[in-house]
């Protein structure tokens, strides 16, 4: 008896050993979330590609790293994140100050503004009363979600998991609009088959005061070596054409922003 | 103290109260119409099944089937991303219902429960003492009178405490709600998480409404059963 939990005690404490050594040590686990093309998602046989997937990688060549990739809905992104799951999250997520209370940021490594997307000529405003009693779609928790609550009180918003469901559901008549990240609706909807039809409407929205200042890497709060090391990565990216080079795969113009 | 006044103001504070509001009121209205439609569904079908009628009861039997066969979620998936497909759907005078996730939910949800239903009452309709249908003949009554005057109203007493489970579970089935765009108890839990990054403080007082409702509907079930049981109970005196 005693013996067993002597056993079940040592395995316990080589299991906390190996979860530390996995921050401490070379091996890093990365979030994303493999949802939401361009930035990130999954190919037929599975495997994770994307802007955020190239960028994940280059940050962990640059910081000697050997990274693992997590897949994790958006949902739970940030509380897996606290409960260790993995060490960082690069799943294009916003600096906002709501987050900061949560997680702490590197340096953006893109900035780009959100737009509504709807069928072709729509000659709708894109404020609340040219929305108002129009059904906006928007994947749940994040800023364009806040946005469109804040901003949008008359607009009838659907809160959808990922961003994919909201872009059927357009494509299936449900949504009068969506409002999305521009690049990320141009690249993952509006350029492939399915976004036959749509259009971007309206202007930028970029207020910084809902969408804060960038997608950053998300770590652990205290982590500060951590989240420096992410910081000077993506400078040095930026620096040597790494970035460039990535961000030409995906995009026709700098995505950094200024 | 502290931590207790944090946790109300986040899943109260912010305009999140009228999340709770709204999920509530949308749960309670789905699973209410659904059993309604459903349960005014099911007794022509139980009626059917339970006298072998030879061309509705194969019917009958397939529909039951297929919706007890395959979980609540599959059904309104196949409902929400299925009919979308085709272009006749969306063509039709009916889209403009359909296209609404509350639709294809409430569809979904009362063909279900008219299945399980349909197949309780049947049970129940079997269930009834042949010596009061003995009795019904004897008195003269028609087919239909019977039906109507005594096999039917001992059918839905026996059947009183299976359907109790049944609502139970149809109230724990709109959860799927919760993954449509619709936001009911589950869904207001589940946006309060994402809004503040939380991975299970919203689903504490979502199980807490949802076993409020569950004592409901308990509480009413037993007033039910006291009351068209009464013939059953032993005497006391």
């Amino acid at each position: 008896m005693f013996k067993k939990i002597t056993m079940a005690a040592a395995g316990l404490a080589m299991t906390f050993a190996a979860s530390s050594a996995m921050a401490d040590g070379h091996m890093l686990k990365i979030g994303v979330e493999g949802a939401y093309p361009p930035f990130s998602e999954k190919t037929a046989d599975g495997t994770l590609v994307g802007f955020d997937v190239d960028i994940a990688m280059a940050l962990c060549e640059k910081m000697g790293k050997k990274c693992e990739l997590v897949e994790q809905d958006w949902d739970g992104i940030i509380p897996n994140l606290l409960n260790k799951k993995y060490d960082a999250i690069i799943a294009s997520m916003s600096i906002t100050e709501e987050r900061k209370k949560k997680v702490d940021f590197s340096e953006k490594y893109y900035n780009t503004p959100s737009r509504f997307v709807a069928k072709e000529g729509v000659d709708w405003a894109d404020t609340n009363e040219g929305l108002a009693g129009k059904t906006v779609g928007v994947q749940r928790g994040t800023i364009q979600h806040d946005y469109l609550l804040a901003v949008y009180p008359d607009a009838d918003v659907k809160p959808y998991g990922t961003a994919e469901e909201a872009y059927l559901d357009i494509e299936a008549g449900r949504l009068d609009a969506i409002l999305v990240d521009s690049l990320a609706v141009d690249g993952g909807f509006l350029k492939t088959d399915a976004g036959k039809g749509f259009a971007f409407f309206g202007g930028d929205h970029s207020d910084p005061k809902y969408f804060g200042d960038g997608a950053g890497v998300a770590v652990r709060k205290g982590e500060e070596e951590l989240r420096d090391a992410f910081t000077k990565a993506i400078q040095e990216i930026r620096a040597d054409g790494t970035y460039e080079k990535i961000n030409m795969k995906y995009f026709d113009f700098d995505i950094y922003g200024g | 103290m502290e931590f207790i006044i944090e946790y109300f103001t986040l899943i109260l504070g912010d305009g999140n109260w009228k999340f709770w509001l709204e999920g509530i009121s949308l749960t309670l209205m789905f699973v209410s119409l659904s059993l309604l439609i459903g349960g005014v569904l099911s007794i022509p079908l139980a009626i059917a099944r339970a006298n072998r009628h030879p061309i509705f009861n194969p019917m009958v039997w397939s529909f039951t089937y297929f919706f007890r066969g395959t979980p609540l979620l599959v059904q309104t998936y196949l409902l929400y991303y299925g009919l979308p497909q085709f272009d006749f759907v969306k063509d039709s005078f009916m889209w403009p219902m359909l296209r609404e996730a509350t639709w294809c939910a409430l569809i979904a949800f009362t063909l279900n429960t008219a299945a399980y239903t349909t197949e309780i009452f049947r049970g129940a309709i079997e269930a009834v003492p042949h010596g009061e249908i003995e009795a019904a003949k004897a008195c003269g009554m028609s087919p239909f009178k019977r039906m109507r005057r005594i096999i039917l109203p001992s059918a839905l007493r026996i059947s009183l405490p299976a359907y109790s489970n049944e609502v139970i579970f149809m109230l724990h089935g709109s959860v799927i709600l919760g993954v449509l765009p619709i936001i009911d108890i589950f869904g207001a839990a589940k946006t309060i998480n994402s809004r503040y990054y939380v991975s299970f403080e919203g689903f504490i007082p979502c199980a807490i409404l949802y076993m409020i409702l569950v004592f409901g509907i308990t509480r009413i079930f037993r007033m039910l059963e006291k009351r068209y049981h009464a013939h059953l109970r032993p005497r006391t005196s």
